[in-house]
């Protein structure tokens, strides 16, 4: 059967803010859905509340409402627009909640709008695990035994019955699991119970057979209308079950079962599909669409084909161009995702990992082994680590002991270094639970790493060092590891000497069988370099890396159309990135994709062999940025500011100097390097002081101290986390209003694309303040004055690019608090809210282009009526344990946007009233 | 759970070298047995079932490269044996887990190999020589662990006997004739050309007796066992080099018994009936590859492994319809035969290595057994009693 002729028109439901438990992924499928849609011709019709994402770009499909994700809204929509059919499984749990809601009241059958992708009535059967526990031993499959509690006295009697503790506790329908997990003692277990009654919407909880050390695997299916059923990935968790599945580390394909094993589960979970109701579609849905970066296959897309009417054998596979899209992707590599936790933005956090999800982000890795491939994992994470250890000192054996007790984050590398401690496999694996397979891998890299420490560099021959490189050891740990006192820069040198450089291999769904063209890449130390370097002019575009708090898919989306912009420009764009769950990773954004991680070595190795005429790092964040120093150091081109620009605006002192110069206020200010300085320091600064490390994120380490005795603190804390870094103290100045402002700038003219004033007080992260564009309560007199100092700092700092200025007025005098020459976490928002691509434009005006053309051609004009209103997002939820107060350093997860006319909107009207509630520190 | 629980893998590799006869040579470890050995260099694309793939008798005189780069780390177990021993020529792969970890594990892969004196090579880049051979067609090539001359190795490449017109079967076909399983279904007669042992298994899960012959076996001896269907089975080798058995393929068409082939069987068939049969230019080795059946519309994800082909256009409509293609190259998958009650498949049903797609065509034979034969056979028969060898 072809494509449903009797749709025209389909509404899409996208998943709003970004939460722990539901993240970009849904970007990311939603905005394949929307391309595979648009491809057929129909109309598309998309809604969702989050303005950080590409998916609710205009470009994305023929109407994109930025509305809030209620059955109203959504109806209200619907009742406009008429659409014949609603396409809700991209938008995660949230996309699905309003659909169902709407279903139950009656809406979609009224209006005549068919409910597409997704069997509605069968989503209550896989939300209600029991129900589905039903249904699963109604076709034969064994499952762990449960029951579901409606109370706590029903859950006492259901624990008894299952033998007593320890149980695993499930509410149902909550995102990532929300107030789930294992209990081990009484009291734990009455109030998470407990909790988990209040957070359920069915206020039912699900006591589940504890199968805590058991192994655990996951299947990606895609079912068509004619029930034909394929797998395209199989995953398996490294972690032992136990551990949500978001907090686990994971690796495709699975390695440790027998072919008869792994098809006695593919025909189980053939059998599951399809006895769950009749619909076409993907199946997993709650961690759906990573598998696509993994295996090359575009699932979101090919699912949205199928639930407009095509059968699988009917579409081809887009990497192969000529084979069928109706096959099992081969992988002949090896993927692995760790998961990218915050738990420093959470004081008091219980950093054990359970059934409750509490990761913010994740990197995916590509190598031709799993060694290889974990080790690039590491250097993927941007927390320091030049792979897994073997970079710095290790941890103590009472440590190592203690963390792999229970599994935390870091467990594969305490398991690496029990092996230093010479623990055996045996052991570590009664500890952890974790397949011996794995553990014989990383003892083997252990063992690699003692043949290293005991051969000089130079002794390292052409075969050695092929050996070291296939292990995905970095040059930063080689230099760590041989005996004599070498950088990263000297292995290197050697390394070209001796020609040991990596090869790019393609992602080809097919091992190789095939011939592909998909220019989708990863690096191994192979012998054939698949990837051709072309005579084009090539821009290098760095990516953002992991999701965390304070650097999100935001500057995903500008990435993305950095890339649309260069090529645009004619320029062969080269994408390199290593978040799974992003756009800018989609194997048809760029001219050539790169996952790789965002890591120094990975990134030369790929500029050595392209030779592109610059990299653009504006946009990615500080990931980027990082890098930058040594982008200058070794001559290569950074398209738009200076370096010395960017670098510079870190150091208070000379940015203190250009802003006296400009004769623009700045609150009083002083730097140190120890407590007693900075004790010292804050004394004269008077209180509160607001103090923070330099080089940081999302505010991370920054606090509002009111006494000696909290300076001391928090300093002392911050140099315990980075013991060089120079601290920053400023006067912090109560009770004032704090205002963003973006810019682009060409060098000469300034354009000043959104001033935004936030509801909450100054000392609250901009990130997790209500911004409200334009400023609602500022004189005529201060908004000019805040052009004027964007105006001078952009010509001042000779910026080419975007520009970020972050400003307090207090008593009518505006004060600069600090500027950014790069992407700002406010960017989309701006964009969405004005009209305007401005990360696209900024790129433009990076790579030479002049404001003036686009000025002239209306490019650059607003069509905000009203006001548009950013708010934040939190995940609370996950972290009970945590009090729920803001300050300095930025905890949302996400955000959402509001339009509205005027301030009597309870958009407006509720932040306001409750702006200054958990102001704390 | 683990073979070796002390620190550091037996790291101490001999060197190997994997020589093709266009010249191309590659530097590798031995894992295995020890020594040299050679064969038409192909490769698997399956990500499991390594075991099966290398005692799978269609691989006689084959050197296996499996694409997946991690091999060996279930280790070897009895149960995943499609005949008493490896069939392939040689092993090669990219990264070889000489620690393996599953509860089922007899041994790991390196001591099953040692023990039927298979000899392999790993730490080779196998990617490269798949898109190498994907490019250049598929070629002999050597292993060796014991001489390491190039240009020696090559040359025993290049001498090595071509597959292209040779008859393999004979040489992995059972010395005499057995019975395999006792059930109280329907009685079966193979043609062992090779047979996997989850067909057999196949056809004792449905409650038949299995009597399994040597493929040279006269069909008037079988007849007088009074089968109720015969079966042709996979097997090595150029089916245009098997006169004898096609000639015995014929007349056994003309029995009005319900026959079904697989793979060599199924163009052993094809070849009786007048079909051309051609070498491909890559075979297809995988557990990937889609299938449409074409009465149903459904599409079976299925096992595959041949290198020959029955030629399209050289079927008559008025003997056989293709039942079954190829989504990838639209090549020829399945037949159903109207001169005589039979089906015959270029894929794999039985699978071992590889999805449970299409097991439905055992059931369909034994349908057609049911009806052709008028048995009284029970819809789901007893599995059948395994018959010690």
């Amino acid at each position: 059967m072809p494509k449903r002729t009797d749709i025209e028109t389909i509404l899409l439901i996208g998943s709003g803010p970004i939460v722990i438990g539901q993240a970009c992924e849904f970007d990311y499928s939603g905005s394949q859905a929307a391309r595979a849609l648009m491809e057929e011709e129909y109309r598309v019709i998309l809604v969702n509340s989050n303005p950080a994402t590409i998916m609710t770009d205009p470009m994305m499909a023929d109407e994109v409402y930025l509305r809030e994700l209620t059955p109203s809204s959504i109806a209200q929509i619907a009742r406009e627009e008429k659409p014949d059919a609603v396409l809700p499984t991209m938008g995660g749990q949230t996309g699905l909640n309003v659909a169902q809601d709407l279903k139950e009241s009656g809406f979609w059958e009224e209006e005549g709008i068919e409910v597409i992708g997704v069997d509605i009535d069968t989503v209550q059967i896989t939300e209600d695990r029991q129900e589905f526990r039903t249904l699963m031993e109604e076709i034969g499959l064994d499952q762990s035994r449960s029951d579901t509690a409606k109370s706590l006295l029903e859950a006492k009697e259901i624990t008894q019955d299952l033998g007593g503790l320890p149980v695993v506790i499930r509410p149902s329908y909550t995102l990532g699991g929300s107030g789930g997990g294992i209990v081990w003692d009484a009291d734990e277990f009455e109030s998470m119970v407990t909790r988990g009654l209040e957070l359920s919407p069915a206020h039912q909880v699900l006591i589940d057979e504890c199968l805590y050390g058991w192994k655990e695997y996951e299947l990606e299916l895609l079912r068509d209308p004619n029930d034909n059923v394929i797998i395209i990935a199989s995953i398996e968790n490294i972690t032992p079950m136990g551990v949500h599945t978001g907090d686990s580390v994971t690796v495709a394909p699975q390695q440790t079962l027998t072919d008869k094993q792994f098809q006695k589960m593919r025909d189980a979970a053939i059998k599951a599909m399809n006895s769950i109701g009749t619909f076409a579609g993907g199946c997993n849905i709650q961690f759906a669409f990573e598998p696509s970066k993994a295996t090359g296959y575009p699932i979101a897309k090919v699912a949205s084909k199928l639930a407009v009417g095509y059968m699988l054998d009917e579409l081809p596979n887009e990497i192969t161009g000529d084979t069928s899209a109706c096959f099992e992707p081969s992988l002949d590599y090896v993927v692995t995702k760790i998961p990218r936790f915050n738990f420093d933005k959470f004081e008091g956090v219980d950093e054990e990992l359970t059934t409750q999800m509490k990761a913010v982000g994740e990197v995916m890795s590509i190598g031709r082994t799993f060694p290889e491939s974990l080790q690039k994992a590491w250097q993927s994470l941007e927390i320091g680590y030049a792979g897994l250890g073997a970079d710095r000192e290790d941890a103590d054996r009472e440590t190592v002991r203690e963390r792999l007790k229970s599994p935390h984050w870091d467990q594969l590398l305490h398991v690496r270094h029990a092996f230093r401690y010479g623990a055996s496999v045996e052991e570590v694996y009664d500890v952890t639970q974790i397949d011996p397979w794995f553990l014989h891998q990383i003892q083997d890299m252990v063992a690699l790493e003692e043949e290293i420490r005991s051969t000089n560099l130079r002794d390292i021959d052409e075969r050695f060092m092929f050996e070291i490189k296939r292990n995905g050891f970095s040059d930063e740990q080689i230099a760590h590891l041989v005996p004599e006192d070498v950088d990263d820069e000297e292995v290197r040198a050697y390394r070209k000497e001796i020609d040991v450089m990596p090869v790019y291999q393609v992602v080809d769904t097919c091992a190789g069988e095939f011939p592909a063209e998909t220019p989708y890449y990863y690096s191994s130390y192979e012998t054939v370099n698949e990837s051709p370097v072309t005579d084009r002019d090539k821009v290098l575009i760095l990516g953002s890396g992991p999701n965390r708090i304070g650097q999100g898919i935001e500057f995903d989306y500008c990435c993305v159309h950095g890339v649309k912009a260069a090529r645009e420009m004619g320029y062969e764009a080269l994408m390199l990135n290593c978040n799974p769950e992003t756009v800018s990773t989609d194997f048809d954004v760029a001219d050539k994709l790169y996952f790789e991680p965002v890591y120094w070595e990975r990134v030369l190795d790929i500029v050595e062999m392209e030779q592109p005429e610059g990299v653009i790092l504006q946009l990615g964040g500080q990931t980027a940025i990082k890098l930058g120093e040594r982008f200058e150091e070794n001559d290569i081109n950074i398209f738009g500011t200076p370096f010395e620009v960017m670098d510079f605006v870190e150091d208070r002192g000379k940015f203190t100097d250009v802003l006296s110069r400009l004769e623009i206020p700045s609150p009083p200010y002083g730097v140190a390097h120890s407590v007693d300085e900075a004790v010292q320091t804050a004394d004269q600064l008077g209180y509160p002081t607001l103090i923070r490390p330099s080089y940081v994120l999302g505010g991370e380490g920054m606090r509002i101290a009111i006494n000696r005795d909290e300076v001391a603190e928090y300093v002392s804390n911050i140099l315990s986390y980075y013991p060089d870094n120079e601290i920053l103290l400023d006067r912090f100045l109560e009770d004032a209003v704090e205002i963003d402002v973006d810019a682009v700038c060409d060098g000469e003219d300034v354009w000043i694309t959104g001033v935004m004033q936030h509801i909450e007080p100054a000392g609250v992260h901009s990130g997790d303040s209500t911004a409200v564009l334009p400023p609602y309560s500022l004189s005529q007199e201060v908004q000019e004055t805040i052009r004027q100092y964007t105006r001078d700092l952009a010509h001042e700092l000779n910026v080419v690019g975007l520009l970020n200025v972050q400003m307090v007025v207090k008593d009518e005098v505006v004060y600069v608090i600090e500027a950014n020459p790069r992407a700002s976490r406010t960017m989309p928002f701006v964009s969405k809210a004005c009209g305007i691509r401005i990360p696209a434009l900024a790129t433009k005006v990076m790579l030479g282009e002049k404001l003036k053309t686009f000025r002239e051609s209306g490019a650059l004009d607003c069509d905000l009526d009203g006001y548009a209103i950013k708010e934040p997002v939190f995940s609370w939820d996950k972290f009970p344990e945590v009090p729920k107060e803001l300050g300095p350093e930025m905890k949302s997860t996400g955000e959402a946007i509001a339009f509205v006319d005027a301030l009597n909107d309870e958009h407006f009207q509720q932040p306001y009233e409750m702006k200054d509630l958990y102001l704390s520190r | 759970m683990t073979t070796d629980s002390t620190a550091a893998s037996d790291r101490s590799p001999a060197p190997a070298k994997l020589a093709l006869a266009d010249g191309t040579i590659v530097e590798g470890t031995a894992i295995g047995e020890r020594g040299l050995t050679g064969g038409e260099l192909c490769f698997n694309t399956s990500m499991t079932g390594y075991q099966e793939i290398m005692t799978d008798p269609s691989y006689y005189g084959q050197l296996m490269m499996m694409t997946y780069p991690h091999i060996g780390n279930y280790g070897a177990s009895d149960i995943d044996m499609e005949a008493d021993a490896p069939m392939v020529a040689g092993f090669i792969v990219r990264s070889f887990t000489h620690r393996h970890s599953n509860r089922q594990a007899d041994e790991s892969l390196d001591e099953f190999m040692r023990r039927h004196g298979l000899v392999g090579i790993a730490g080779v880049d196998t990617r490269a020589l798949v898109r190498h051979i994907r490019d250049e067609g598929v070629m002999n090539a050597v292993i060796s662990s014991e001489q390491l001359d190039d240009e020696t190795l090559v040359q025993r490449a290049r001498d090595w006997q071509s597959m292209d017109g040779l008859e393999l079967a004979s040489k992995v076909t059972t010395e005499s004739a057995y019975t395999f399983c006792e059930g109280e279904g329907a009685r079966i007669v193979v043609y062992d050309f090779g047979v996997k042992k989850n067909i057999l298994r196949s056809f004792r899960e449905r409650g038949c007796t299995v009597k399994v012959v040597p493929g040279a076996t006269p069909l008037e001896d079988v007849l007088d066992w009074e089968p109720d269907g015969l079966f042709f089975s996979n097997g090595p080798g150029d089916p245009r080099a098997m006169p004898e058995a096609i000639d015995r393929v014929g007349r056994a068409l003309d029995t009005e018994l319900p026959i079904f082939g697989i793979c060599l069987g199924h163009q052993l068939m094809s070849l009786a009936q007048g079909f051309d049969v051609y070498k491909m230019f890559v075979g297809h080795r995988g557990a990937n590859h889609p299938v449409k059946n074409l009465n149903t519309e459904r599409v079976e994800v299925t096992t595959q492994n041949h290198g020959f082909a029955v030629d399209e256009d050289s079927i008559d409509s008025s003997i056989a319809d293709v039942t079954h293609v190829n989504l990838n190259d639209g090549t020829v998958e399945g037949l159903r035969f109207k001169t005589f009650t039979g089906l015959s498949l270029q894929y794999h049903p039985e699978a071992s290595p590889g999805p449970h797609d299409s097991h439905y065509h055992f059931d369909t034979f034994m349908d057609m057994m049911r009806d052709e034969r008028d048995l009284s056979i029970p819809d789901q028969p007893a599995e059948g009693a395994p018959v010690a060898q």
